[in-house]
């Protein structure tokens, strides 16, 4: 009995770290090899003989990427929309959200209805379209001509992390906000110093899903943004993919390094602020799901 | 229940009459002049009330006013005048989609049937691996090393979709006479996976490789990371369940059988049901960043499909046809949506929403 019970452990033990390392690896390597891909020389890569490390090492297309001022543009333009577009939507959120967590609010069902109906339904890909040009003839009679505020503002706004702040603000005990109000505090400051320091967590969540879907935005802001300087990196990163990949401009291409380098060395720059701050971010990310996966 | 006479009326010993309660006063008050007090509660809380105005102009401005675009599905597409002004052109755009048997029509039905495809096979492999996963991740001992694997194995995850679509096309580009093809292609076919005419050809080109493309990327990116809420499961279970078990001499399996799958199982049918609920709400971005005419035939889903006809220069005509296109997918998707949920709330007294 005693053996039998060993083996079995075993086995799947060892089934679990073999196929847990593989997996692992496989998440690994095409970010290892895009690496070695963006330093390697020319002939290594067009024939395709990198497998994992690096060959006849160079730095121009790392050099062609940072001498080129559409990069930075882009770069900073991400960093524009990310930073103004989670600010904005963490502050419309986080008011919204204290509010419906509140149980004297009238009409509260038909305000979370009016929420959680747009998880249900959404009108596609084409009314919207025609929406944000319709937002965008408003901005410009309002005199904003810059695209990006368009993204920063209209889009980008989920139900989901709104239910998620409205579910941390409900969990904080009323004691607590009925002791602050004896001492004098008014709405807001309730808020600000009540409820916001006691939901750090969720916020720090929210606000995480919020810049990471800012920062990774693509397709409507290739939709919307027609000016070339105010594209944000994602788009860049896409167009320069269809232009080194276009057969002619691989044809008369004569550096000393290939068009794939370019690419690939674009790719590990974009890659390359999120790996920095991801060991910190990580457990807010973990935190996200389990506060949203099952509730109520 | 019938109200007691108790609830709402009090002997009143001086004049020895039965009159209203208070309470009962200011709720008849409150029923006979509903929105006057309405009114009132608003003024008084008014602070509450402005908090909401924000996020209430968002959703109203660029996720309501968007529905009534959606209108443009039954009037005639003009590309001057607004929606309001269209002319009605009642169910034919539905007709022409659905019966019309010319080129657009099946289109239409190519980009359903795919939806639901590519999604039904998301369902299949996309759901069970993170499962599996996470039971691995629980096999690992040391901390240390189950940490290492989880950041490994979450890390594609923050990639953005146009990174990883450009991996991804960078991996099985196609070979010409001057390049080689994509290590990932070239690899398949040393192994004898796939032949070498194949693999030059481009995976990305030959439309019976996109779905594998579409899921094995999706697994790649996504399944470490939805493996956290079953791990959380799985580590919530009592050590004490499983030393029962071993003392009645269960095996790993026994164990995993009647100690780890009654455990899991709510968190696992929760999941199950968001996954149907969301099952038409493909990700049109990263069809759109794969797929090219060549591959139409199995990558083309109902956003992609509206995308071509109804959006960008010279397509302002294929507004109400695509629109038409979007809302069928849509108004499918909201029904499973509702369904899977009532499901879930009778089958398990959790609902999503």
């Amino acid at each position: 009995m005693k053996r039998k019970l060993e083996i079995s452990e075993l086995i799947f033990r060892i089934i679990s770290y073999t196929l847990l390392t593989v997996f692992a690896l496989c998440c690994l390597y095409p970010f290892v090899y895009a690496v070695s891909a963006s330093i390697s020389g020319r002939a290594a890569v067009e024939y395709g003989s990198i497998v994992l490390f690096p060959k006849d090492i160079q730095f121009e297309a790392f050099a062609r990427m940072f001498g080129d001022n559409m990069f930075w543009n882009a770069y900073s333009n991400t960093l524009f929309v990310t930073l103004y577009g989670t600010l904005w939507a963490m502050l419309t959120s986080i008011l919204g959200a204290y509010a419906l967590s509140k149980k004297r609010l009238l009409f509260r069902k038909f305000f979370n209805f009016f929420l959680v109906f747009t998880m249900w339904f959404s009108a596609g890909i084409v009314p919207q379209y025609l929406n944000y040009l319709a937002t965008k003839n408003v901005f410009t009679l309002f005199g904003i001509k810059d695209e990006k505020w368009l993204v920063v503002i209209a889009m980008g706004m989920a139900a989901m992390n709104i239910i998620l702040l409205r579910n941390a603000f409900e969990g904080v005990p009323s004691e607590i906000e009925e002791a602050a109000i004896v001492d004098g505090a008014s709405e807001f400051q309730v808020l600000s110093q009540v409820y916001i320091p006691m939901s750090k967590s969720t916020i720090a969540t929210v606000a995480l899903f919020f810049a990471i879907s800012r920062w990774n935005g693509y397709f409507w802001a290739r939709q919307m943004i027609s000016n070339s300087n105010e594209h944000p990196l994602q788009v860049f990163i896409r167009l320069r993919l269809e232009q080194y990949t276009d057969p002619e401009i691989m044809a008369g291409w004569n550096e000393s390094y290939a068009t794939d380098s370019v690419i690939y060395a674009l790719i590990v720059c974009s890659i390359v602020p999120i790996l920095i701050i991801y060991p910190f971010i990580q457990k807010y990310f973990a935190k996200g799901v389990n506060v949203g996966g099952v509730k109520e | 229940m019938k109200p007691k006479a108790a609830d709402f009326l009090e002997f009143d010993k001086e004049k020895k009459v039965y009159r209203l309660t208070p309470e009962q006063a200011v709720r008849d008050d409150v029923e006979k002049h509903y929105w006057l007090h309405v009114g009132r509660a608003i003024v008084k809380d008014w602070r509450l009330y402005l908090m909401l105005v924000p996020m209430l102009l968002v959703f109203l401005f660029w996720r309501y006013f968007p529905m009534y675009e959606l209108l443009g599905c039954f009037k005639v597409s003009d590309e001057v005048l607004p929606v309001s002004q269209q002319l009605f052109s009642g169910f034919s755009y539905f007709k022409r989609l659905l019966f019309g048997g010319d080129s657009m029509s099946t289109e239409f039905w190519r980009a359903l049937r795919n939806t639901f495809i590519l999604s039904f096979y998301g369902l299949c492999f996309g759901f069970p691996i993170p499962i599996i996963l996470a039971l691995f991740f629980n096999e690992i001992r040391s901390n240390i090393a189950r940490s290492v694997y989880q950041v490994l194995t979450y890390l594609p995850k923050f990639m953005s979709t146009v990174v990883m679509t450009s991996l991804v096309t960078m991996l099985v580009k196609q070979g010409s006479l001057t390049t080689g093809m994509g290590i990932v292609s070239q690899a398949m076919a040393n192994l004898g996976l796939i032949s070498h005419e194949v693999a030059n050809a481009g995976l990305l080109n030959l439309p019976s490789f996109f779905r594998s493309i579409y899921q094995i990327s999706g697994i790649w990116e996504a399944a470490g990371y939805d493996s956290i809420v079953f791990f959380s499961a799985i580590i919530a279970i009592s050590p004490t369940s499983y030393e029962a078990a071993q003392i009645d001499g269960a095996d790993k399996w026994a164990q995993m059988r009647y100690v780890v799958l009654p455990s899991i199982l709510s968190t696992v049918v929760i999941m199950l049901i968001t996954r149907i609920g969301s099952l038409l709400n493909i990700g049109y971005e990263k069809v759109l960043l794969l797929y090219n005419p060549n591959t139409y035939v199995t990558g083309d889903v109902v956003s992609t499909f509206a995308n071509r006809y109804g959006m960008g220069n010279g397509s302002s005509g294929g507004t109400g046809i695509a629109s038409a296109a979007e809302m069928m997918n849509n108004v499918i998707g909201m029904l499973l949506v509702i369904g899977a949920n009532t499901i879930a709330r009778k089958a398990t007294d959790t609902s999503l929403y």
